[in-house]
């Protein structure tokens, strides 16, 4: 079982979804912090939700504020850093340069693009909690690099 | 120093570094979360915000409560450096900045604002296990700095220039000054206060620094000396030393402020406004002949005759006199040129001093480019207060922890002035050094622009900074010409004004190359002086001023901003708690670094601000004259823009004036 968590994890390492820092992550928790990664991850769709939304409205507008795009996105980026998501940060930052040249398509096709990529994560961040969650409290699986 | 003796000063962990008190700032929840799990790893006791004026409010409450503070530089409430440099000038605790960024210009501008060190998210927990150094390196300097030896000034500096990577670095070094400075340290603390063994900081507040400045003027600023100055002051237990160090920074702000005080004197004059630093900006008109394009044609002959008129001059090249002249009741006086001039040699004359310290240097480190390190120094000077600020940074600090008296002396006196007066000035400065050409350039940032600009890794500043308000028109005006042909209407034209002050024309010259040296190099330079030139005129009077004198005319630039006249309505509004803040760190001495950081700021909130409007529309007329001024500019950039700038300076000092109190008073209230 926990040899299938582990994969699951190695999978979506692999196929660039998670990176390094989603290990720093479950490296801080501890007893002290039992669901660390799932708090942080949690918090992060939560506000994520909220800046894409922004993000949307701001993409309706004409002629577009790329500089209030470029803000929000820097946002959405550093989060998206922080827990290692590491697609939706590449998309993040093609978006924030597309901004930077003023290129309105650019940004919109982006962001189509952010939007797939953030709700795959999601969907495969989710399996890989639900199933950890059923293998039990089990001590944060090994590295899987 | 063992640990023990460094936290004898009442924190006393057990087992250091756990237990370090950090105040994590951070807008994003979620790297504020991880933030705080990292740090709670480390074992350090972690507060948390994602706002940075209740961090700022946290802070002030009570200053003991921190030891460190680390801080997102991307904030919407207010901009990281500006938080960066509030916290160093008023509290004088280490500031780590983090961002997503790890561009050198960002970190570049982290450590001219004073940043101990610049950390790239997502950070590690490695790098936060080692952060607990800059406490300790802190601690270790903050006595020294008291005495504002060259040694400290080193010292802060490498502080300051302790970036992430480079700690090992800088600890190194800082190790190796610190044990001099212990040396040094625990003698200056014999010799001057055997009382006790650690030199109590004076806090300069404003009540304090008003009797300083009565007493100073009472005397006669030539006159000045310390023992007399504490004689009259009749504080208890306050030291011939206090004040000398307080004298030195007042010194240095009247030069700052004389040389925008130049340019605003003919709008003081004209607006009659009281301060003396805004008669000196008078002076600035007569800097306004060189150039018969501005039509402000106030600064042309005048100012000129000002200049020329060496009675100030005079004074202002020596050093001290400078500091005379820079004197509020000097100032008054319409020496134009002198002011100016004044400033500009207080400038250069400052920068001698400050050349040595390190500070200036790494003030402008990004800026030195292509000045050289007089320019610095000089441009150092302008800021005078702040560059001097800059070596005392943790003294004046000290002295100026009053936030309302945070301006350090310099901005103590315009706290005393008004507001106003030190918008003037600023401006003024800035003005100035905007119009020099590229030296001049310099001069002109060295009002603020140039500081700000060099420091603020030249174009971010001023692009930022002075594009915010209106700066568009100007900077594009600015930024081509006006720099570069007035390097300081005085130094090119072969300093006619300054004719009296040689030393003048060469701080001109200097601190229009070395602020605006940076900008000069790039583009961006120009724009940065645009938006000095620009920001001056409509805002940022007192952002100049201050950039000018902080190494981080950044700061300058966002003071100003704010307080400028127009600036000051939104300043007000929008940052009010900011630009006093800002002043007041300004002043701390945080000039060097600080100083820039808070131009920064300005510059940023005003930009931010833009949609105050007020200030952009007075500035962007002012902009706009300073634009034709400029533009023509073949050989007199300096003056159309100092004509410009005065005359806005005028306009807007009369508007300002309001503010600038009403700031202020802000200051004062927060």
């Amino acid at each position: 079982m926990q040899r299938q968590l582990a994969n699951m994890k190695q999978t979506l390492f692999d196929q660039g979804y998670l990176d390094e820092q989603f290990i720093q992550l479950e490296e801080l928790q501890d007893d002290a912090n039992p669901n660390f990664v799932e708090e942080v991850v949690t918090l992060y769709y939560r506000d994520s939700a909220r800046l894409i939304q922004n993000i949307e409205q701001a993409l309706e507008k004409s002629p577009l504020d790329f500089s209030k795009l470029e803000c929000l996105m820097h946002q959405f980026k550093g989060s998206s850093s922080s827990i290692g998501a590491k697609r939706v940060k590449s998309e993040c930052t093609q978006f924030k340069e597309h901004c930077r040249v003023g290129n309105a398509d650019g940004c919109k096709r982006t962001f189509q693009q952010l939007k797939k990529e953030y709700a795959t994560l999601k969907k495969k961040v989710e399996v890989y909690f639900q199933f950890a969650r059923q293998i039990g409290p089990v001590e944060k699986a090994c590295r899987s690099k | 120093m063992t640990v023990e003796k460094i936290m004898s000063d009442g924190e006393g962990y057990d087992d250091f570094p756990a237990g370090l008190r950090v105040l994590a700032v951070d807008d994003n929840p979620i790297c504020l979360k991880l933030l705080e799990t990292l740090l709670r790893k480390c074992q350090y006791h972690v507060t948390t915000t994602s706002q940075a004026r209740m961090a700022l409010k946290m802070l002030r409450e009570n200053k003991d409560r921190f030891d460190l503070v680390i801080s997102d530089v991307h904030m919407p409430d207010m901009d990281g450096f500006k938080l960066l440099e509030l916290v160093g000038l008023e509290m004088d605790l280490p500031v780590i900045m983090l961002s997503e960024n790890g561009d050198p210009k960002l970190v570049m501008k982290g450590v001219t604002h004073g940043a101990c060190d610049y950390l790239v998210k997502p950070v590690r927990i490695e790098e936060l296990r080692n952060i607990w150094q800059h406490v300790i390196r802190k601690k270790r300097t903050k006595p020294k700095n008291q005495h504002g030896s060259a040694d400290q000034g080193n010292d802060n500096q490498s502080s300051g220039e302790g970036n992430g990577p480079h700690a090992d670095r800088n600890g190194k070094c800082n190790r190796k000054r610190k044990d001099e400075e212990d040396f040094s340290e625990d003698n200056e603390n014999e010799n001057e206060d055997p009382a006790a063994s650690k030199k109590p900081r004076v806090v300069w507040s404003i009540e304090l620094h008003r009797k300083f400045v009565a007493a100073v003027s009472q005397l006669g600023i030539e006159k000045a000396v310390p023992k007399r100055i504490l004689d009259l002051m009749n504080v208890e237990g306050l030291t011939r030393e206090n004040v000398a160090s307080h004298l030195q920074k007042y010194r240095l702000y009247l030069k700052r402020i004389s040389s925008v005080a130049s340019q605003q004197a003919n709008m003081v004059a004209a607006l009659g406004v009281k301060d003396s630093h805004f008669m000196r900006m008078a002076p600035f008109e007569g800097l306004g002949d060189f150039r018969p394009l501005s039509g402000q044609g106030r600064l042309g002959s005048a100012a000129l005759s000002h200049y020329t008129t060496g009675g100030m001059f005079g004074r202002l090249n020596t050093p001290n006199v400078n500091l005379h002249n820079l004197s509020p009741s000097t100032l008054i006086q319409p020496n134009h040129g002198q002011n100016i001039t004044n400033s500009i040699s207080a400038l250069g004359k400052v920068h001698p001093a400050l050349a040595s310290t390190n500070q200036s240097q790494s003030l402008f480190q990004g800026i030195p480019s292509s000045l050289e390190l007089d320019q610095l120094q000089q441009i150092k000077c302008g800021t005078g207060m702040a560059s001097f600020n800059a070596m005392d940074n943790s003294r004046l600090r000290n002295k100026f922890s009053d936030p309302g008296a945070a301006i350090n002396s310099s901005s103590n006196i315009f706290n005393s002035s008004t507001n106003m007066m030190l918008h003037g000035s600023y401006q003024q400065t800035m003005s100035g050094g905007g119009f020099g050409d590229q030296s001049s350039q310099n001069m002109a940032s060295l009002n603020l622009d140039s500081f700000n600009v060099s420091v603020n890794s030249s174009s971010r500043l001023l692009d930022s900074a002075t594009i915010q308000s209106s700066t568009t028109q100007p900077a594009s005006l600015l930024s081509t010409e006006p720099f570069h042909s007035q390097p300081l209407p005085m130094s090119t034209t072969g300093n006619n004004g300054f004719s009296n002050d040689p030393y003048l024309q060469k701080n001109a010259i200097d601190i229009s190359s070395t602020t605006m040296s940076l900008p000069l190099e790039d583009s961006r330079e120009m724009h940065y002086q645009q938006g000095l030139v620009g920001d001056i005129p409509s805002q940022r009077w007192g952002e100049q001023g201050q950039s000018y004198g902080h190494g981080s005319t950044a700061t300058f630039g966002s003071l100003n901003a704010h307080i400028p006249v127009s600036g000051l309505s939104h300043s007000l509004d929008h940052d009010s708690g900011i630009i006093n803040e800002k002043m007041g760190v300004f002043t701390n001495g945080r000039l060097g670094g600080g100083a820039s950081t808070l131009m920064l700021q300005n510059g940023n909130e005003k930009l931010a601000s833009e949609s105050r409007g007020m200030a952009n529309d007075s500035f962007l007329l002012e902009q706009q004259k300073i634009q034709s001024v400029f533009a023509p500019r073949s050989d007199d950039p300096l003056d159309a823009m100092m004509n410009a700038m005065i005359k806005r300076e005028q306009e807007e000092t009369i508007a300002n004036c309001d503010f600038g109190f009403d700031e202020y008073s802000f200051e004062s209230g927060m």
